[in-house]
């Protein structure tokens, strides 16, 4: 059952920021406000205005911290319920007590994401909006955020209502020649109906082709770093850490560990994982580590093949070009201030070849940039056009559209009106189920604007 | 005010189309009916085209009468040109049309009702609906008497207030040459139902004796003519053809010159036409590009010189019409016998009903056709068969007979009407079926039968043959189930002769059949036994198994559609007290009232949102408590 009990939680992120602010929603949202704050002008909390004041603990009637505070009534708040905002400055702990506070006077902890599901569910906002502030709540990176932002502000919503536009045009011509046989209106025109259908086909792959990006986008690559002891491996990982402040985590282990970094390469949010060293080895301990960092090979979502260009070709350079093979690399030739010994067979298996001198820094940056353009192709992801799927739901939606839409095209020339119309209602119910619409009376009104109808 | 002296079960105030449907069902199950009308001359009169089905249509027909209704049987005795639309297209999409002889079409259905035991036909004005305690007891009429009942049918037409515009000229009627119902309509407001006010028109009646047919193309009917009705074996009265003209450049200017002084034009109509049945003024004003449009001239009878020229209709001035209809090719020297024109007339907004067709506002009263805002005979008749069988099942303290939108069009259009309402005339078309591959006139039957037979209203007999049938069918699915070649030399020789060398032995008859290049003609090449299967069985057995993918398809939605449909919403539910839904919604819901989730979620800005938020309000306890 939807319980429309109050709810609360810290809407900032986590950390030592400057503001923090708590947010409360539901009935008791105004009871709260009176309980624990005190503005300074005495006359209560006005909807929509900020107020100056204090909070305190009820029980011990002590000054927890000097805040503001906001309260929308209802419907005029993010959920479509009474809210409460209490902006606090006291650093993290002081908001955390404040949350106590606010716990303390009956109200619950709410789950991630129940705020904008309380606004989703009260008709605030629609799925896909919906799904996008869920996004930006888990953005992990600038670009995550922006295309988070523009989901939100409703961009693939009206690709959505365009291919719906364009399916409705051709199921308003397919319906029209099914309903009024005895109307004057001239052979089917096969050729308009597969015009307005290949159109949002063509929208909806442009869109299918954003899914991958989105998904990157949102949950950010990761790349695994291999190649043979003293390849460079490590100077590398440093050069491409050290002009990131990156978060730093250590997955413990063995003395062999694989070591996990995160960094944002042109907003795109990677993760970074170093292995030992692969080669030939009668140590279990290192042959432990050799075999974990083979075992990560096939989910990494991209391979940085590292070799050191200054050396002849070696049999543990192989050992390392049979372990990824089949899968996504670009080959790292490092050492290149030195002259080159190196001679790479089958070069044409790599994604992308680029020569770095890793102690230097020289062609990190190349690097970088082909890192990211192995995941962000499109040029139109700095448009303001741009529009990602992200989510798998979506994806699936439109895929299953899709379906319905080739069998319509297959069955076009044999011209079963009504079977074809049964696939376009088909693809038009998934296509609206992304934004939450379904077809009503819009093929009607179509007609009859479009045709002289009456007998 | 005298009282008669007999309660009746079932009163039907209006002997149209729906009228005539309700009252014959209520008596057929057994109730004490009158039906009472303003004139006894023009019981089912074809108020505009002389003709029955089409699109859409013709599928309601065959529903009515797999119910047990009699509009089929009526069109099958009296039609004099039947054709089947849509021949070239799917079994879904092709529907019946017959042109009737109007006349002996309403005298048939008069003898039909006057023949009826239980049923009293009267002719009389109802100026008002009797009340006893705010309860429905029975009506009022201008005659000064009143007559008793313990429920209430109103199919009053195009009756209610009805006013006639020719030109600049109108007057009240109900419709040409009847008078208008006046009263009824009024009170109906006063009782607190939303009365609002459609328009419609229909073309000149035309003198054929002026028209020079050979400059125009003819159209015949199928030949033989297929009928309607399960029951009707065959055809007998005389086919003749219609003929096609079409209005060109002149015409249209003519028109032009004269939408000065129309009704429509100057705002002086009020009401709303239907968009699906514009006036001719409308057609040239709308798609100026338009260089010619088409017209039916369909005979009104076979003893008539009247003529009907299909999709002419307009209200403009009489010297207009005169101009207008002589600028057709082939209609040089046409004489005008009734002239064209257009009639507003109050309806009543039918999302205050149940899907019984009840009213929600008044128990005991039920509406049916024109009045409910829809267009169209055998809309008017499927929705009066409902409800004279939902009156009927009151009297008899029994459940309303409520058809799914799986079940039938009828079910699709009950639930479009009280769902949605309507702001314009209804009508019906396939494209609002979202099952229509399911719902088709050959098995209006199959989906149907049944359900007439246990309500009373098919006959013993009728059954017996339905039921033979159905076996038929079920048997012969099975046999070719199973019926595999054996490749013996004959079997050979006619793949061969088909191109079909590549078919296996051991295929099954059915999976031959599924192929679009093999029809039901060829296995009774291959198989002795398919030769002997008649015609009805052939088609069944072929729609069946060619369209099994998609008829499947289309099965497996209504099941996904179930949970929503079955979901009942208790009638007395407080959606103010259902905090999370949006005031808009709420608003919407109350003023609607849907009967259950799916009907909800059919109305336009009710959200996939607020359809889980009332689900789940639903299923909560609380509300528990306050159902019925
Ligand atoms: C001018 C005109 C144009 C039309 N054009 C079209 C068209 O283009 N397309 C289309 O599909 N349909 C058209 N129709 C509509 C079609 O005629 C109706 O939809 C259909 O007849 C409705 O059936 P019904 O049973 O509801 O009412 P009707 O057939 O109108 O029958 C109503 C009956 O009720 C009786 N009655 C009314 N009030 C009372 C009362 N108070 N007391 C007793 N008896 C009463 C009347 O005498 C009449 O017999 C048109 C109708 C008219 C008049």
């Amino acid at each position: 059952m939807y319980i429309r009990d109050t709810i609360a939680a810290v809407s900032t992120p986590p950390g030592n920021g400057g503001i923090g602010i708590i947010r409360v929603s539901g009935d008791q949202a105004a009871a709260v406000g009176h309980t624990i704050f005190k503005p300074v002008y005495d006359g209560g909390l006005v909807s929509h205005r900020f107020s100056f004041g204090a909070i305190r603990d009820t029980a011990t009637g002590e000054k927890v911290d000097e805040a503001m505070a906001v309260y929308m009534r209802a419907p005029r708040s993010y959920t479509r319920e009474d809210v409460l905002e209490l902006h606090c400055h006291g650093g993290w702990l002081v908001v955390e007590r404040v949350l106590a506070l606010v716990l303390s006077c009956g109200v619950r902890l709410a789950d991630p994401g129940e705020f904008t599901r309380r606004a989703f569910l009260n008709g605030r906002i629609d799925l896909v909006q919906a799904e996008a502030v869920m996004d930006i709540i888990a953005s992990k990176s600038e670009s995550a955020l922006q295309l988070a932002q523009k989901q939100r502000e409703g961009a693939l919503s009206r690709r959505i209502e365009d291919v719906r536009g364009c399916l409705l045009r051709a199921l308003a011509l397919v319906e029209a020649y099914i309903d009024f046989p005895e109307d004057d209106l001239g052979a089917t025109d096969a050729e308009a109906i597969q015009a307005a259908v290949g159109e949002a086909q063509g929208i909806i792959d442009a869109l299918l082709l954003t899914f991958e990006e989105g998904r990157v986008i949102r949950d950010g690559v990761s790349v695994l770093i291999v190649g043979k002891p003293n390849a460079g491996k490590s100077s590398l990982l440093n050069r491409l850490l050290n002009e990131n402040r990156a978060i730093v985590t250590h997955i413990p282990g063995t003395t062999r560990d694989i070591i996990e970094e995160t960094v944002t390469f042109d907003g795109l949010s990677v993760r970074l994982l170093d292995t030992a060293g692969i080669r030939h080895t009668d140590d279990l301990v290192e042959q432990e580590g050799i075999n974990r960092a083979l075992d990560k090979i096939p989910q990494a979502d991209l391979i940085l093949a590292v070799f050191d260009a200054s050396r002849e070709f070696s049999h543990e350079d192989q050992l390392i070009l049979d372990a990824v093979s089949g899968r996504r690399t670009i080959a790292v030739l490092n050492k290149t201030d030195l002259p080159r010994r190196l001679v790479l067979p089958d070069e044409e298996r790599f994604v992308a070849l680029v020569k770095i001198a890793a102690l230097s820094g020289d062609g990190v940056d190349l690097l970088k940039k082909t890192v990211c353009s192995q995941f962000l192709h499109s040029t139109a992801a700095d448009s303001r056009e741009f529009v990602a799927l992200s989510r798998a739901r979506h994806r699936d939606a439109l895929v299953s559209a899709e379906q319905f839409l080739s069998q319509f095209s297959n069955g076009l020339p044999e011209c079963n009106l009504e079977l074809l119309a049964l696939d376009l209602r088909s693809a038009l119910q998934a296509v609206g189920s992304v934004t939450g619409q379904t077809a009503t009376d819009e093929v009607l009104d179509l007609i009859f604007s479009s045709f002289c109808i009456g007998k | 005010m005298m009282t008669y002296d007999h309660i009746y079960d079932v009163i039907v105030v209006g002997a149209g189309h729906a009228g005539c449907e309700a009252a014959l069902a209520a008596a057929r199950m057994g109730c004490g009916t009158m039906l009472l009308t303003i004139n006894l001359d023009a019981i089912a009169l074809m108020s505009c085209n002389p003709s029955i089905g089409g699109l859409a249509k013709g599928h309601l027909v065959k529903e009515i009468d797999a119910l047990g209704g009699e509009m089929a049987k009526n069109i099958d005795a009296t039609g004099i040109q039947f054709r089947i639309l849509n021949t070239k297209k799917g079994p879904a999409v092709r529907a019946s049309r017959a042109q009737a002889d109007k006349q002996l079409y309403r005298l048939r259905m008069k003898r039909v009702l006057e023949q009826q035991t239980n049923l009293d036909l009267k002719q009389g004005e109802v100026t008002a609906l009797y009340l006893e305690g705010g309860e429905l007891r029975g009506v009022e009429l201008r005659s000064g008497i009143r007559y008793l009942s313990k429920t209430v049918v109103i199919t009053t037409g195009t009756f209610m207030r009805g006013l006639i515009h020719i030109g600049l000229n109108h007057y009240p009627g109900g419709r040409a040459g009847d008078q208008p119902s006046v009263g009824l309509s009024d009170q109906l407001r006063t009782l607190g139902f939303h009365v609002g006010r459609l328009k419609t028109g229909t073309p000149a009646r035309l003198d054929s004796r002026s028209i020079d047919f050979s400059q125009l193309e003819t159209q015949f009917g199928d030949d033989p003519p297929l009928p309607f009705s399960f029951s009707t074996d065959r055809i007998s009265m005389q086919q003749i053809p219609c003929h096609i003209a079409y209005t060109n450049q002149r015409s249209h200017d003519i028109i032009r010159s004269g939408l000065d002084r129309s009704p429509l034009y100057s705002g002086v109509i009020e009401g709303v036409g239907p968009r699906y049945c514009p006036s001719i003024e409308d057609k040239v004003v709308r798609f100026p590009d338009k260089d010619r449009h088409q017209t039916f001239i369909e005979p009104e009878g076979l003893d008539t010189i009247e003529v009907y020229p299909s999709g002419m209709s307009t209200s403009l001035p009489i010297d207009i019409q005169i101009a207008f209809y002589r600028s057709i090719v082939g209609l040089e020297r046409v004489e005008i016998m009734r002239p064209a024109y257009a009639i507003e007339y109050d309806y009543v907004d039918p999302i205050q009903l149940h899907t019984s067709l009840e009213t929600k506002t008044l128990r005991n009263l039920y509406h049916a056709g024109q009045i409910n805002g829809t267009s169209g005979y055998e809309e008017a008749a499927g929705q009066g068969l409902i409800a004279g069988i939902n009156a009927a099942l009151r009297v008899k303290g029994r459940d309303p007979l409520v058809l799914t939108r799986s079940q039938a069009y009828i079910g699709v259009m009950i639930d479009d009407l009280v769902t949605l309402g309507t702001k314009e005339p209804y009508r019906m078309f396939t494209s609002r079926a979202e099952y229509r591959l399911l719902l088709r006139e050959d098995n209006a039957d199959l989906r149907l039968r049944e359900t007439g037979y246990q309500l009373g209203l098919v006959t013993e007999q009728e059954f017996v043959l339905f039921a033979e049938k159905r076996r038929m069918i079920t048997e012969e699915l099975d046999r070719i189930a199973v019926t595999r070649l054996r490749h013996s030399e004959s079997q050979l020789e006619v793949l061969a002769r088909h191109g079909l060398e590549d078919i296996q032995k051991g295929t099954t008859l059915e999976h031959l059949l599924k192929r679009s290049d093999v029809c039901y003609a060829d296995l009774a090449d291959l198989d002795p036994v398919s030769r002997e299967t008649p015609a009805v069985i052939r088609e069944q057995v072929e729609i069946q198994i060619k369209y099994k993918g998609y008829i499947d398809r289309q099965m497996e939605q209504v099941e996904q559609s179930k949970k929503l449909e079955t979901a009942r919403i208790p009638k007395n539910l407080d959606y103010a007290s259902v905090k999370s839904l949006t005031t808009e919604v709420r608003e919407k819901l109350s003023k609607n009232r849907p009967d259950t989730l799916g009907q909800a979620s059919r109305i336009p800005g009710v959200t996939p949102a607020a359809i889980s938020i009332l689900s789940i309000a639903l299923k909560s306890s609380s509300w528990k408590e306050t159902a019925e």
